[in-house]
C-alpha cells in the first residue's frame, strides 16, 4: 500500500549539526512502535532554508511545519500528529510577539515571500534518490534537450532567457557558451565551479545538497550544447556532504546511463569528475581554479586568453558557478520566454541569498531579481533582533559593498547593485545592526582578503596589505585624516591594478564604507570616539555606581582582576588592569542582579 | 542496471507519480478520517485503512487522505469529511467498510453525494 503521509525530515549541514540524523532514526522507531510504518514515511530532504529553526520536519500533505525538534518530542509527534491527526501546537513555528503558532509554511513570511526555480526541490525530494528526482520531472529537460533540439538551438533559448552568471560578475551565460562552442579544439570541457569561499555564504553547498541532480542535468545540458566530452565539479572539501551526495548523484546517472558513453542510447558522451580543492578563495577564480585542478598551485593568471579559447590544458573550458547551472534545466523545460517574464529588464530569474548576521530569521532565501533590500530583510528575515536598529548589509562578501539603510528600497539586480558600489556577488547577505563598527567591519574583510591574496600580484599583496595598516590606526585612533585620503587613494589604485577579480574587489567594503559612513572614519580620527562602542583602544569600560547592587558576578568572570569590591557595595574597575574583553559587560546585562551597571564609553566622555 | 533510453524516464516518473504528488499538494479531493479517542474506538483506523486500499485498488492518485481530531459528534464515529476541490465540504457519520466503499465509488468517483449516510453539509463557523 501507498503511504498515505511522507514526513520530510531536513538533512542539510544545519539540520544535521543540530542532530536530525537521529531525529529520523527515532521517528522511524515510534512509527514501528505505534504500527504506523505502512502508512507513514520519513525521507532524509535537504536544506529547507530555514535554518535558523532547524531541525526542520515537514509533513507532507498539508504542510505542517515543525521547527526546533528534539528527540524527546518524538513519541508526543507521532501519537498526536501521525497516529491521531492532530498537530501538535508546540512545535510549531511561533513568530515573535504574542501571536499564535503557525502550522502552514505558507503563513510563515520567511517561506510565503520566496519564489523558488532553482531551490523548488529542496525539502521535498530525498537527494540521494535518483528516482524521486525524476518523478519531480528531472532529467526531462536533458531529454528535450538531447532528442528535439540542436546545440545551437539550446544555446539561443539561454541567450533569450536573459540568465547571467550567478558567481558574481553577471556575465551572460549563453554568450559564454557560445564563445566556448565557436572556440576552435576537438576536446572541450565543462567546469562546474563549486569552490564558494565568502564567509557566511552557503548557497551552493545546499543546491548541491539538496538537488544534486538539477546540477548534474543542467551540466549535461551545458554539455550538448557546447559539445564538450568531460566535465569537473570543482567542490571545496570543507563541504563533505555536498561532496558525499554529488558522488552518488555521479554514480546513480551513470547507472541510468545518463551521464557516461551513448547517453540516453544517443551517439552524445559525456563524462563528469568531482575534484576537491583545498578550500583557498582565490580558487574561485577561473584562472587560478584552472591552475588548481591542473595540479599547480592555485594562482590566477592574466586574460585574456580566456577559458573559452585555451583552458583546462589548453583546451576551450566554460566554467559556470554551481546556481547558474541549476537554472539551466529550468529554462531549458519551460522555455526562455516564461524564465524572463521574472526578474528585472537586464536581471532575470530569481537570486538566491544566505542570510546571515544580526537577523531574525537566518537561513537561505531564493527571490525575483528585482525584490528590495528592506523585502528581504524585513518580511523574509522578519528584521533585527533585540530591538536593535538596522544599520548596513554587506552583499557580496568581502568582494562587495556595505550598503546603508537609506539604501534599502534599493531594488536588487546586478546594475543597481554595482551602480550603488556593491555587488551581486555569489549572494552572500550579512546584516549588521547599531553595535556593528564599519572601519572595524571593512578591516575585518581585508584582513580576510590579506589572508587569501595569492601573492602573484604587488596591487593585491602589498596594496592590501597598507590599507590594513591605515584601517588599524584609524581604529586605534592614531590616524590623520591625510590616512584617510591615502586609504582612499590605495583603494582606487588596487581597485583598477589588481591582476584579478579577488584584488580589484577588494577594496569594496572600504570604498563602500567611506562613501556612506565617512563620519564614522571621521569621529575615528578626529575625535577619537567609535560611535558603536566597538574599536577597542577608543573605549573604556566603568560602573555606575548607583546601579550596582554588588552582587560580585562580574567579579567572578573577569580575567585579569580588574574589578574588586566588597558583596553588595559598589564594585571598583582598575582601568589598568582592564584588557576590555566585554565579560563584565555582558555578564551584568543579562545576568547580573542589577543589569546594566557596566557601561562603555567612547572619545570625549572617555 | 539496464540503461535508459529516449523515453524512458517518462515511465520512472510516472511509476513515482503517487510519491510526487503526495508532495506536490496538488489533489482534487481530500478525505480526512476523524480519529479522536472517540473515533478510533469506534473503528476508524480500519475505515482509514479500507480507503486506502480502495484507492489504491481503484488506481485513484488524485484524492489525499488525512487524519484529524474529533469531529465533535462522537456518537456518530466513526466519521469522515470529504471535500471536493471547488465544493462544501461533506461529513459522512456512522461509518462501515461497506459503507465506505460505496461513499468512494459514489461520491469521489462519480462526484454524487450519497445522502443517506451525510451528516452534514458545510462547516462550523469559526471566529
Amino acid at each position: 500500500m501507498e503511504h498515505r503521509l511522507h514526513l520530510l525530515v531536513c538533512a542539510g549541514t544545519g539540520c544535521v549539526a543540530n542532530r536530525s540524523f537521529q531525529i529520523k532514526q527515532k521517528l522511524e522507531q515510534e512509527i514501528i512502535k505505534n504500527g504506523l510504518q505502512d502508512e507513514v514515511k520519513v525521507i532524509s530532504t535537504g536544506c529547507q532554508g530555514f535554518c535558523e529553526r532547524g531541525p526542520v520536519v515537514i509533513v507532507k500533505p498539508g504542510d505542517i511545519f515543525y521547527q526546533q525538534v528534539k528527540e524527546t518530542d518524538i513519541p508526543l509527534l507521532v501519537e498526536e500528529h501521525l497516529l491521531k491527526g492532530r498537530p501538535v501546537k508546540k512545535l510549531m513555528y511561533k513568530p515573535s510577539g504574542k501571536e499564535p503558532p503557525v502550522q502552514k509554511m505558507m503563513d510563515i513570511g520567511f517561506f510565503k515571500h520566496q519564489r523558488l526555480i532553482v531551490l523548488k526541490n529542496r525539502g521535498r525530494l530525498d537527494p540521494e534518490n535518483i528516482d524521486e528526482y525524476i518523478g519531480f520531472d528531472g532529467y526531462l529537460a536533458m531529454e528535450k534537450a538531447l532528442a528535439t533540439m540542436t546545440p545551437e538551438q539550446i544555446i539561443e533559448e539561454i541567450k533569450k532567457s536573459g540568465l547571467r552568471g550567478r558567481g558574481g560578475a553577471g556575465f551572460p551565460t549563453g554568450l559564454k557558451w557560445e564563445f566556448c562552442r565557436k572556440a576552435k579544439g576537438n576536446l572541450k570541457y565543462l567546469v562546474c565551479n563549486a569552490d564558494e569561499g565568502d564567509p557566511g555564504a552557503f548557497m551552493d553547498r545546499s543546491i548541491l545538497e539538496s538537488d544534486p541532480h538539477l546540477v548534474l542535468e543542467g551540466i549535461i545540458i551545458g554539455a550538448i550544447a557546447i559539445g564538450a566530452s568531460k566535465g569537473f565539479i570543482y567542490v571545496r572539501s570543507e563541504y563533505p556532504l555536498a561532496v558525499k551526495r554529488v558522488k552518488i548523484a555521479i554514480e546513480q546517472a551513470q547507472d541510468y546511463g545518463l551521464l557516461g558513453d551513448n547517453i540516453l542510447g544517443t551517439d552524445f558522451s559525456f563524462s563528469l569528475d568531482v575534484i576537491q580543492g583545498a578550500g583557498a578563495f582565490v580558487c574561485g577564480e577561473e584562472t587560478a581554479l584552472i591552475a588548481s585542478i591542473q595540479g599547480q598551485v592555485g594562482r590566477p593568471r592574466p586574460r585574456p586568453p580566456y577559458p573559452a579559447e585555451s583552458g583546462l590544458w589548453g583546451n576551450p573550458t566554460n566554467i559556470n558557478n554551481v546556481e547558474t547551472w541549476a537554472n539551466i534545466p529550468g529554462i531549458i523545460q519551460k522555455g526562455s520566454q516564461w524564465y524572463s517574464s521574472i526578474g528585472t529588464e537586464n536581471s532575470k530569474g530569481t537570486k538566491i541569498f544566505s542570510l546571515v548576521g544580526k537577523i531574525n530569521n537566518t537561513g537561505l532565501v531564493e527571490v525575483p531579481m528585482g525584490i528590495t533590500l528592506r523585502e528581504i530583510i524585513y518580511e523574509i528575515g522578519g528584521g533585527i533582533p533585540n530591538k536593535k536598529e538596522f544599520k548596513a548589509v554587506q552583499t557580496g562578501g568581502p568582494s562587495g559593498g556595505c550598503l546603508p539603510k537609506q539604501m534599502l528600497d534599493l531594488s536588487i539586480d546586478y546594475d543597481s547593485l554595482t551602480k550603488a558600489g556593491s555587488i551581486m556577488g555569489s549572494g552572500g547577505m550579512i546584516v549588521m545592526d547599531e553595535d556593528t563598527c564599519m572601519v572595524d567591519l571593512a578591516k575585518y574583510f581585508l584582513k580576510f582578503t590579506v589572508e587569501e591574496s595569492c601573492g602573484k600580484c604587488t596591487p593585491c599583496r602589498v596594496g592590501t596589505r597598507n590599507m590594513v595598516d591605515i584601517l588599524e590606526k584609524i581604529c586605534s585612533g592614531q590616524a590623520t585624516l591625510d590616512d584617510l585620503d591615502k586609504l582612499e587613494f590605495l583603494a582606487k589604485t588596487v581597485k583598477s591594478t589588481a591582476l584579478c577579480g579577488l584584488g580589484q574587489t577588494a577594496p569594496n567594503p572600504v570604498l563602500t564604507t567611506l562613501r556612506y559612513f565617512r563620519d564614522e572614519y571621521i569621529s575615528h580620527i578626529v575625535d577619537k570616539y567609535c560611535p558603536a562602542l566597538v574599536c577597542r583602544d577608543l573605549i573604556e569600560f566603568y560602573v555606575i555606581p548607583e546601579k550596582c547592587t554588588g552582587c560580585q558576578r562580574c567579579v567572578s568572570v573577569c580575567p585579569t582582576g580588574a574589578i574588586t569590591g566588597p558583596r553588595s557595595q559598589p564594585h571598583n574597575l582598575d582601568k589598568d588592569k582592564c584588557i576590555k574583553c566585554r565579560a563584565c559587560y555582558e555578564i551584568c546585562r543579562f545576568d547580573a542582579i542589577a543589569g546594566d551597571a557596566i557601561r562603555i564609553k567612547s572619545g570625549e566622555e572617555a | 542496471m539496464k540503461k535508459l533510453k529516449v523515453g524512458d524516464l517518462k515511465k520512472i516518473r510516472d511509476k513515482v507519480q503517487k510519491t510526487t504528488n503526495l508532495r506536490k499538494s496538488q489533489s482534487r479531493a481530500v478525505i480526512t478520517v476523524h480519529m479522536g479517542t472517540c473515533g478510533i474506538a469506534a473503528g476508524s483506523r480500519q475505515i482509514l485503512t479500507r480507503i486506502m486500499a480502495i484507492l489504491e485498488k481503484k488506481k485513484i492518485d488524485d484524492v489525499l487522505v488525512t487524519t484529524s481530531g474529533c469531529a465533535g459528534f462522537c456518537s456518530r464515529e466513526p466519521m469522515i469529511t470529504v471535500e471536493v476541490k471547488g465544493e462544501p465540504p461533506v461529513k459522512y457519520g456512522d461509518l462501515t467498510e461497506q459503507r465506505i466503499d460505496k461513499i468512494i465509488s459514489q461520491h469521489i468517483i462519480q462526484g454524487n453525494l450519497v445522502k443517506e449516510f451525510v451528516l452534514a453539509l458545510g462547516s462550523e463557523r469559526t471566529y
